[in-house]
Parts: structure tokens; C-alpha cells; sequence
């Protein structure tokens, strides 16, 4: 069982208490209904899936209920950090090997 | 009366204290604190179980959790049957009753046996060649012929009546193993002050100091003073103290499982114990302290009963005082043989004679022995054991060939090594290295915050590995206080190591006996009887990778998980393809590392504590009217309410006439309710329905969709606004939750500018739907402040005020059709409301209706239920709710999905009516639609029947259905193919009563 730190309480909690909710940072159009296929494709078909880092979305379901950003290794399943919804994809990462 | 094989004096159990058991039925004396297995040998019984798949007589191999052969059958009563049970782990207790497993008619004679002379038939990989053909044959012969001959003991056919409790625990050091590395790690922890917990999966601690006759820690014997360190770390208030504790797994940031034995071992556990414990421990640093398991020889018929590990007949002695034989033989490829040797000598037991691989080892073992008056061979083989049912001699040989001698033995005490216990390490991620030079792995790159000390790390003698354990528990501890704040300077003292003894490498592989140009039956894998040759065998036929050799042989897939033999396994693997051990690699430890039982991990998690049950607050007043209930997710809804002689149908369809005739009750309380509140709540309730609600006035209702970003229906439900900020959102019963989260993800996170608060308020609510021409009248005697007049109170409306004297939100709705209310009142008033409307009911003639007539009611409408006539895949189009969706609207969650070149296409399937030409024929829900029923199998299916219901109102059966195109088939004939004939159908409209909606106002 992973620990994931909720960055609203800022406390480590065990992943019981959280939901995964999909890759993170894909922006939904402001003027969707005018969304080309193509885009609309990319924005709700199209995921990453990568072999190593990962930005995602966790809810902090049976806590303080927020959705906020993670960075994971999906290799290791290591968490990198947790950000707030909203704020920019890191520039940097923490130390990613141990 | 003291057992035959019994030493006076000898070990560490107090001999007078008896205990009696039975095995396979014959009643025998063991002592107070014996494990199965020692009481067994005490008795002289080595024979206790057969192989898996020769059948072959097979006694004890080991002394500890690595045992792969003598599992038994532990009963305590018809309920209480644990198979499986390793003999060597079992604890006695007075009346133990214990059998052995897979033989027939008897243990001594098994006429299956046979597969041992037929064994050139099962070889390795022998079920994926030979039972191929006819394919058939498979199933009905083959698969029930393997299965009842192979296969160990026999699953339990009752519910298990014991209990089975968990626990979470934190703490700073986890130090997992109780021998002298664990111990001495545990301590200069927990001077530190530091939280720390001690698990070890025996009865007793210390390890391998149970038998090392040679050890001496600050003057004491090795197991004195384990005792006594034990008992400082018992006494300490930062130290949890864990025996019968196995560390089965370890997993992602220190989260480690272990399951303690916590009655097994008892004569009558009280009803209070649980069985066993699971702990679930994260630790901020963990010390695997797991030692090692010695390995056997492998050599031709070397799974006699009566060949054991030399370690093993060392713990028999020293800690149990029983003796494995009176003439017993070594055979070693390592020092630590001589030991037992030297022991069991000293106890007045013969030693026929050490045969030693090596050609000159010297040492001060091996004076001692030979000072000792044994007999010893170096350079030698045993090339073969003589004896069925027990081990009755030795054939010796000089390794590279010779003159061959037979020396009777009673026993033989093997020793190859000993493999370090890399299990959790490897579960951790952690990647084992090679050692050339002592041809083990160890711990080599590390994944986790943890740490490997003494014979698990290659550690060789007691002096080394108490420094490299003491050092390492105390830096853990430093470790963890850095990151949990706050830990002393240990104040206590090194233990002092006075005298040790010392375990030198040894081999790996097949030995010369069992040598590659021999087929003989020398056995690598006991639990699976996988021999030397199935492993060569499998090289051969183009094995290359050791994990395709060990699905080929089985080899280390058995339930010892290859303690025992994945390292001979693999050295032979090697030897055959010519290439170095770590270019072949070792197979993946998985968790558990030794079997845990279902109901440790289960828990309280079953039956009614499954999952949680919720009722509603008039579900008690329906069970008193004898309500039938069904489970709707975790819900108790009355389904019919049948009177006096009435099967399910009759009290259906009396509650859907009663309904439309005068009126019914309907308890909807489980209707998932969200409240929606704030500045914002207009524009957010845009994005996330089709529907427009800015224009909505405070008082009103509308029936709202909510679709997902793809365009398909997600939920629906009516929505009434109490306020120009305020909105009462009604979803599904089983949606609730998902809509909350769904609402609560799209306002965090891409609509976090709108000032809005989102509340779930279903179980705050009870609901009571009242529906008929009489529900007005029903009502209205019992609301205060509300005008109930269709000009004051009009279809699709909401009204707050109060009923019975409590505050409620009235909505004047439908899902029947008819004139309707849902009465939603504070849950804690929900049964005493309930009961006033019901006694109004009463003089109207209305009944109480459950969730079938609800079905049929609403399906007499067309009225859908998303999740039955939708299904994910269903656009408000498709199922004929263009209406629903505002047109001028810019943005909703959906509108861009909804509008993708599939899902406006023609011939989608539509949701539509079906009527059966026989009209007494009702259609069964999800059965297939074709056009042409004379079209060859298989046949095109173009949809559906997705509704499907007996309607007494209209005197015939009704049914939904999603057909391609269906909205173009009006009066079109369709076809209903089913087992015993095919049905006929005309497509219709959704609306099977009063077409025109008058009875709304009725």
C-alpha cells in the first residue's frame, strides 16, 4: 500500500484514502463545443501511459476530499511530489532515484 | 512413560509435562512445547505423508517453515479442518488430532504409488504433452483423473467458525526475524528509545541458536541468552514483542504484512482469541534479520523418510531432546554437518559414518569428530539410500567412481550449505548480487529503506554478524528518529560474542551420485517431486531462461515456494546449458513467504460485515408490513408488499392498478440527493447538464441529464430550485456517489472560478413519494403553508413549508405518470410522516407500492431508468431526449462528445416501444432483436430489449428496447429469437399509457 501526501492536509495517508483519477494536466478547451475532432481526440481519447514519470490526478476521496497533482514513477510506483490543482507542472523534480 | 527416541535430560522441554495426540488415528505421548513433527520422531515415526505426484513415502525434511513434505491434516472438530499444515511448525497441545493426506487406502500402502513405477511417464512438462488429445478427453477424463490423483490435502467443506482479527501498527525500526542478528538489531534500537517491533515466526526466539550447542553470547549459552534478551525487549515500554509472527510480505514504502499465529498452538483457545492476527506495519525502517535455510544433498532417493537436514536433527536434539535414529549417517559437502555429528554422538546416538564431498577439509569440527571415534570418508558419494518406508542404509562411493559400500543407517543427516533468505529482501524490490566466491546470492542494490544483517546477508559466524546487526539497528533507529524526531544515545552494550561456531560454503546442484549420465530419482523439489533429471530434461528441450525451466518442471512452485531447492534447481539448470549461475538468474520471490490462510487476510470482512447495509428510515414500517426487499448497491428497498396469498405477480399488478385507480405509497428515499449552493450555482448546473436552468424560476423543477465528456447519458434526475442560489438535485439511487464525485471534479478542478458548494444530502433526506388521482387529498390535511391547488402548486414544481409539523421540501412530481408528489422530510421524521400519510392513505383505499410496480409504472410512461435502458453507450438522442438538451446553450460537460461524426449518425440504435404479438407473452430483459429470423446463424443483431414487464393497466406486456434505427420502424415487425421459438414484435412508440399525459393533472 503506497503512502501519498496530500498536499491540502499536508499529511503523508496510506492510499486507502485516495482515488486516482486519470493523467493530469490536460486542459479542457475553453471554447469546447468549437473543438476539432483531432483536438477533442487528443483531449479525451489520447493518454501518455509512460514507462517512468507520470503527472496525475489523485482525490484525497476519504479525507479532505480535494483533487490535487502527482508526480509518480510508474516504474518504481515511487511518488515524486504532490502539488495543488491548478498550479504548473513542476520544472523540477526531487531526487527520482534512492 | 517416556517416548523411545526421547533422551533423558536432553534439550530444553520439560519431559515430565505430557501431551497426547493422534495421528492417522493411533494415540501417542509428546511433551509440552514439542512441535507435531518432534513428538512424531520422539514416537519414532518418520513416515507421515506421500508425495504430490509419485506418491512416493516421505517423512520430515526440515525442522521449521521451509518443510515441503510432511504436510498433515490438523482437525479440531467437522468444521475445524486445516490442511496442509506443516507438521514441523504445528505446535502440540493435549488432544491434537492430526492425519496424513494424499494416500489411499493408507500411508504404508498407497496404491497410487504406481505413478512411481510409471514414472517414466510424468516427467517433466508431462501434462502439457501427453493429455493433449482428443481435446474433449481433457475435461472429462484427464483434468478429474490428475486432480484426484496428484494434490495435497482436502479444502475444509464447512464455513470456518473462527475469528480473525487485524491490527495497523507504526513504528520507527521493524526488525523482522528473532535469531541472534534480530535480537542484537532490536536492541541498540530500542536503547535508542525509538518505537520498535521484534517478529519472529517460531514459538521461541532465537533462531539457529535453538540448536548451536557451540554458541556464547557475554558468557551464556546462545539460546539462555537469547531468553533473556527477549525478556529486556518485553519490559521496554517502546518495544512490541512479536513470536508466532511470520512476515509473509513485503510491499511499496516499508508496508509490511504479517500474520501471528495467535491460538493455533492451544489446547482451548477461548471464544475471545481470534485465530490469527494480520498486522499491517509500516515501519520507517526495516532490518531483515530472516537467517537461512540449510540445503540437502542431492543424490538417488535422497526424500527417504529418515533423510534430513543436518540442522534439523540438531534442533530435535538440542531443543526437543529427541534423537532421529540410532545409527544414523552424514553426508556433507560443508562443515556444519559435523556439528550435528559431533551433537548426537555426545547424546549417546551412533554415527555410522560422515561422508564428505570434499577431499581434505580440515578444521576444528572435523578433529573433534574424528577425536570423537566417527568414522569419516572425505571425497566420497552417497550414491544411493537403500529402504522404502524408511531409510535403512547408505551407498557410499569414491566420487569420481570406485568400489561401491553399503553402511546400514537408520538416518541420514545431509548438509550442501546454507542459502541465505533473500525472500522479503527480493519482495522489496531489492536486487540480489552474486557472491562467485561463496556461490550465494545476497543482498546487492537496495529499493526500500531497509537493511540485511547476518546469515540473510551472507554474514558468515556469530561474532560478525552481532557486530554488522548491533551497528545496523542502531543506525536504523538513528535513521528514523532524523525523519520522526527525537532518539537517545544508546546506552546499552554490545553483546559479546565468547564463543561461535561456523558455517563454510559448500555446493550446489546435483552430486556425484545423481550426476548428469544418472536418470535416478534424486530429488531437487520434494513438494513438487521435481528430480535433477526433469531439470536437465528441461535444457534439453529448449528451456534456456530458469523461469521457463521452473514453469516447465514446477520446480519451486509448490507451496515451500523452492526454499529448499531453487538453488540446486538453478546450479543444474546452469551446469546443463554451460553457462555461469547469474547468467541463468534467479526466479522472482513473490509474497506470501509461507502460506497465509484466507481468513487472516479476509478478517471481519464477511458476512453482514461485508459490506455495510443501508436501510432507510420507513424500511422498519415495511418490514412490519411484510415487505419483500431487494439490494439495490448497498441498499434495502421494499420490492412488493404481498398480501395474504399473493405471489410476487398478483401483488404487483394489484399495486399498479391501485396506483393509477387511487393511490400508493412509494418509499424513495434512496434517491442519491446533492445540494448545489451558491452565487454560482445557476452557471455550474449549465456546464453539467444539457438542460438550461438560469432561466428556472425559484419554485420550479426540470428533469436534468448529465452526460459524461463523451457525449453518452451518465445520470439523471429531477431538479428542483428552491432559491436563485439554492438547487435540490436528485440522481439515481446507485449514482449518488459517482455523480458527487463527478460534480466535485469538474467545480475543483476545470471550474474552480465559480463560487459554488456542493453537499450530499441523501441520507439527510427521507423521501415519500405519494402518486395517484388521490394523492392531493392524501396530502393536503397534513401541509401547513403550502397552496396545493394546481394553479399554486402545478406539475414539475417545489414548495417549502411543513408537513405533520416538520419542515419539508414539496415536490410536485411524477414518475408514475399520474398526479404526484415526493414529500421530503427530515430522515428522522421520515417513519412518522410516513405512518400519517399512510393512515390518510388508508381512507382513500391507497397501498403501499414497492420498487417492481415502480418499474412498471414508470416503464408504462416510457419513462427511463439510466443504467437499465441506457448502458454507456446511450446519447440523449438515442434514447429520445433531444428535448432535454437547451439548443442555444455553449458549453455543457458533453457537447463537444455528443456531437462526434458516430454519434449523429444514421442507424444508431434509439431507444423505442416493443409490443409482442401474443400479448400475453412478456419478453425477457437482454434478449436479441433480429429482422430477419430466417438468416443463417449467426445472425445480425440490431438490438436489444433493455425493459421488459407484465402491465396489468394495459391488460398486455410492455418492453423498451434500443433497435438500430428504431425510431424509422414504427409498426415495423421485428424478431425476438429465443430457446423455444422465436417471438414476434411490432416496434411502437415509448408510451404504452395515457399517451397524452392528461393524468398528470387527473
Amino acid at each position: 500500500m503506497l503512502l501519498i501526501r496530500c498536499p491540502y492536509c499536508e499529511e503523508e495517508r496510506p492510499e486507502l484514502e485516495f482515488r486516482n483519477a486519470g493523467e493530469a494536466h490536460i486542459a479542457r478547451s475553453a471554447d469546447m463545443a468549437a473543438t476539432s475532432d483531432d483536438d477533442f481526440e487528443k483531449f479525451f481519447f489520447i493518454r501518455s501511459n509512460p514507462k517512468g514519470i507520470i503527472y496525475e490526478r489523485w482525490r484525497h476521496m476519504h479525507g479532505c476530499a480535494r483533487f490535487f497533482n502527482a508526480v509518480r514513477d510508474t516504474v518504481s510506483d515511487r511518488f515524486l511530489m504532490t502539488y495543488k490543482a491548478g498550479e504548473p507542472k513542476p520544472a523540477k523534480l526531487p531526487g527520482a532515484s534512492k | 512413560m517416556i517416548a523411545a527416541f526421547r533422551i533423558p535430560g536432553a534439550g530444553r522441554l520439560k519431559q515430565a509435562e505430557t501431551a497426547r495426540f493422534s495421528f492417522d488415528g493411533q494415540s501417542y505421548a509428546g511433551v509440552e512445547g514439542d512441535t507435531l513433527a518432534s513428538a512424531l520422531l520422539a514416537n519414532g515415526v518418520h513416515l507421515v505423508g506421500r508425495s504430490f505426484k509419485y506418491h512416493r513415502p516421505r517423512g520430515f525434511l526440515s525442522a521449521g517453515a521451509e518443510e515441503p513434505n510432511a504436510l498433515v491434516e490438523i482437525k479440531r472438530d467437522s468444521a475445524r479442518k486445516t490442511p496442509n499444515v506443516r507438521a514441523t511448525v504445528q505446535e502440540l497441545y493435549d488432544g491434537l488430532t492430526a492425519q496424513s493426506q494424499n494416500r489411499w487406502p493408507s500411508l504404508s500402502f498407497d496404491v497410487s504409488a504406481v505413478g512411481d513405477i510409471a514414472s517414466p511417464l510424468l516427467s517433466a512438462g508431462f501434462y502439457y504433452k501427453t493429455f493433449m488429445w482428443p481435446k474433449s478427453a481433457w475435461k472429462n477424463l484427464y483434468e478429474p483423473k490428475i486432480r484426484a490423483a496428484a494434490g495435497l490435502g482436502v479444502a475444509p467443506d464447512q464455513p470456518d467458525p473462527d475469528h480473525y482479527s487485524a491490527r495497523y501498527a507504526h513504528c520507527d525500526v521493524l526488525v523482522l526475524g528473532g535469531g541472534a542478528a534480530g535480537i542484537a538489531s532490536a536492541l541498540a534500537a530500542a536503547e535508542t528509545g525509538v518505537r520498535v517491533i521484534l517478529a519472529d515466526e517460531q514459538a521461541d526466539f532465537g533462531g539457529s541458536l535453538r540448536f548451536e550447542s557451540g554458541a556464547k553470547i557475554d558468557g551464556q549459552d546462545g539460546f539462555a541468552w537469547a531468553q533473556g534478551a527477549v525478556a529486556t525487549l518485553k519490559a521496554m515500554d517502546n518495544v512490541r514483542v512479536l513470536s508466532r509472527t511470520t512476515a509473509f510480505g513485503y510491499y511499496a514504502q516499508n508496508f509490511v504484512g504479517l500474520v501471528e499465529r495467535v491460538s493455533d498452538h492451544l489446547q482451548n483457545p477461548g471464544r475471545g482469541l481470534p485465530r490469527e492476527r494480520l498486522w499491517q506495519v509500516r515501519a520507517s525502517r526495516v532490518v531483515l534479520a530472516t537467517g537461512a535455510i540449510e540445503r540437502h544433498m542431492v543424490f538417488a532417493d535422497n526424500d527417504r523418510p529418515g533423510i534430513m537436514l543436518a540442522s534439523a536433527a540438531r534442533i530435535y536434539l538440542n531443543h526437543y531432546g529427541v534423537a532421529v535414529g540410532r545409527n544414523v549417517g552424514v553426508y556433507t559437502a560443508n562443515d556444519s554437518a559435523y556439528a550435528a555429528a559431533i551433537d548426537l554422538k555426545k547424546a549417546g546416538v551412533g554415527v555410522a559414518a560422515i561422508v564428505d564431498l570434499r577431499d581434505n577439509p580440515t578444521g576444528p569440527v572435523i578433529d573433534e569428530a574424528r577425536a570423537l571415534g566417527i568414522e569419516i570418508n572425505f571425497g566420497r558419494a552417497v550414491i544411493r539410500a537403500g529402504g522404502k518406508l524408511r531409510v535403512s542404509s547408505m551407498t557410499v562411493q569414491p566420487k569420481n567412481g570406485g568400489g561401491e559400500r553399503t553402511i546400514p543407517v537408520d538416518a541420514i543427516l545431509m548438509s550442501a550449505g546454507w542459502t541465505p533468505s533473500v525472500h522479503l529482501f527480493s519482495q522489496s524490490r531489492g536486487k540480489v548480487a552474486f557472491n562467485d566466491e561463496t556461490k550465494r546470492f545476497v543482498p546487492g542494490t537496495y529499493a526500500q529503506d531497509c537493511v540485511s544483517v547476518g546469515a540473510c546477508n551472507g554474514t558468515d559466524g556469530l561474532s560478525a554478524t552481532i557486530d554488522e546487526a548491533y551497528s545496523a539497528g542502531a543506525k536504523a533507529a538513528k535513521e528514523a528518529a532524523v525523519k520522526n524526531a527525537g532518539a537517545n544515545a544508546a546506552k546499552g552494550a554490545k553483546p559479546k560474542v565468547d564463543a561461535s561456531e561456523s558455517w563454510s560454503r559448500g555446493m550446489l546442484g546435483a552430486a556425484p551420485g545423481a550426476g548428469a549420465d544418472t536418470t535416478v530419482k534424486a530429488f531437487v523439489d520434494f513438494q513438487n517431486d521435481v528430480t535433477a533429471k526433469d531439470i536437465r530434461q528441461a535444457v534439453h528441450e529448449g528451456m534456456r531462461s530458469i523461469e521457463h525451466v521452473k514453469r516447465f518442471t514446477t520446480n519451486g512452485m509448490a507451496t515451500d515456494q523452492g526454499k529448499t531447492s531453487n538453488m540446486h534447481g538453478l546450479a543444474i539448470a546452469a551446469e546443463t546449458l554451460g553457462k555461469p549461475i547469474p547468467q541463468v538468474g534467479l526466479t522472482t520471490f513473490r509474497a506470501p513467504y509461507t502460506p497465509v490462510t484466507f481468513g487472516s487476510i479476509v478478517g471481519h470482512a464477511r458476512g453482514p460485515l461485508f459490506d455495510p447495509t443501508r436501510k432507510t428510515a420507513i424500511h422498519p414500517w415495511a418490514e412490519r408490513q411484510g415487505a419483500v426487499f431487494e439490494d439495490v448497491g448497498q441498499w434495502k428497498r421494499a420490492w412488493y408488499f404481498p398480501k395474504a396469498g399473493e405471489d410476487m405477480h398478483a401483488a404487483v399488478d394489484r399495486e399498479c392498478v391501485t396506483v393509477r385507480k387511487t393511490a400508493g405509497l412509494f418509499d424513495a428515499s434512496t434517491l442519491g440527493k446533492i445540494e448545489v449552493v451558491g452565487p454560482d450555482a445557476a452557471r455550474f448546473m449549465e456546464l453539467l447538464y444539457t438542460n438550461p436552468w438560469e432561466k428556472l424560476e425559484p419554485g420550479r423543477c426540470r428533469y436534468g441529464i448529465m452526460l459524461r465528456e463523451d457525449g453518452f447519458i451518465y445520470d439523471d434526475g429531477v431538479v428542483g430550485r428552491l432559491a436563485p442560489d439554492r438547487f435540490h438535485v436528485t440522481t439515481t439511487t446507485g449514482g449518488a456517489p459517482r455523480v458527487m464525485n463527478h460534480m466535485e471534479d469538474y467545480l475543483q478542478t476545470e471550474f474552480p472560478h465559480l463560487n459554488v458548494w456542493l453537499t450530499s444530502i441523501t441520507e439527510q433526506w427521507a423521501v415519500i413519494a405519494v402518486q395517484g388521482p388521490k394523492s392531493r387529498d392524501i396530502i393536503a390535511p397534513l401541509v401547513e403553508g403550502i397552496d396545493m391547488s394546481d394553479e399554486a402548486l402545478p406539475h414539475m414544481s417545489v414548495r417549502e413549508g411543513k408537513i405533520c409539523g416538520v419542515p419539508t421540501r414539496l415536490f410536485r412530481m411524477s414518475f408514475t405518470g399520474e398526479r404526484g408528489f415526493e414529500v421530503n422530510v427530515p430522515a428522522d421524521h421520515g417513519q412518522a410522516v410516513w405512518e400519517a400519510l399512510w393512515a390518510e392513505g388508508q381512507k382513500h383505499g391507497a397501498c403501499a407500492y414497492g420498487t417492481e410496480a415502480m418499474h412498471v409504472l414508470r416503464a408504462e410512461k416510457g419513462y427511463i431508468i439510466v443504467g437499465q435502458d441506457t448502458d454507456g453507450t446511450v446519447t440523449p438522442n438515442d434514447a429520445g431526449l433531444d428535448w432535454a438538451v437547451g439548443k442555444k446553450k455553449t458549453d455543457f460537460v458533453g457537447i463537444r462528445g455528443m456531437a462526434r461524426p458516430d454519434l449523429v449518425a444514421k442507424g444508431r440504435k434509439q431507444l423505442v416501444g416493443l409490443k409482442t404479438k401474443d400479448p400475453k407473452v412478456v419478453l425477457e430483459e437482454g434478449a436479441q432483436i433480429v429482422g430477419d429470423p430466417k438468416q443463417a446463424i449467426p445472425m445480425t443483431m440490431i438490438g436489444h430489449v433493455t425493459s421488459s414487464y407484465w402491465s396489468e393497466n394495459c391488460g398486455r406486456s410492455i418492453a423498451l428496447a434500443l433497435v438500430a434505427g428504431g425510431r424509422d420502424r414504427m409498426g415495423e415487425t421485428l424478431y425476438v429469437p429465443m430457446p423455444n421459438g422465436t417471438i414476434e414484435v411490432e416496434v411502437t412508440g415509448m408510451v404504452f399509457f395515457d399517451e397524452k399525459g392528461e393524468r398528470l393533472n387527473g
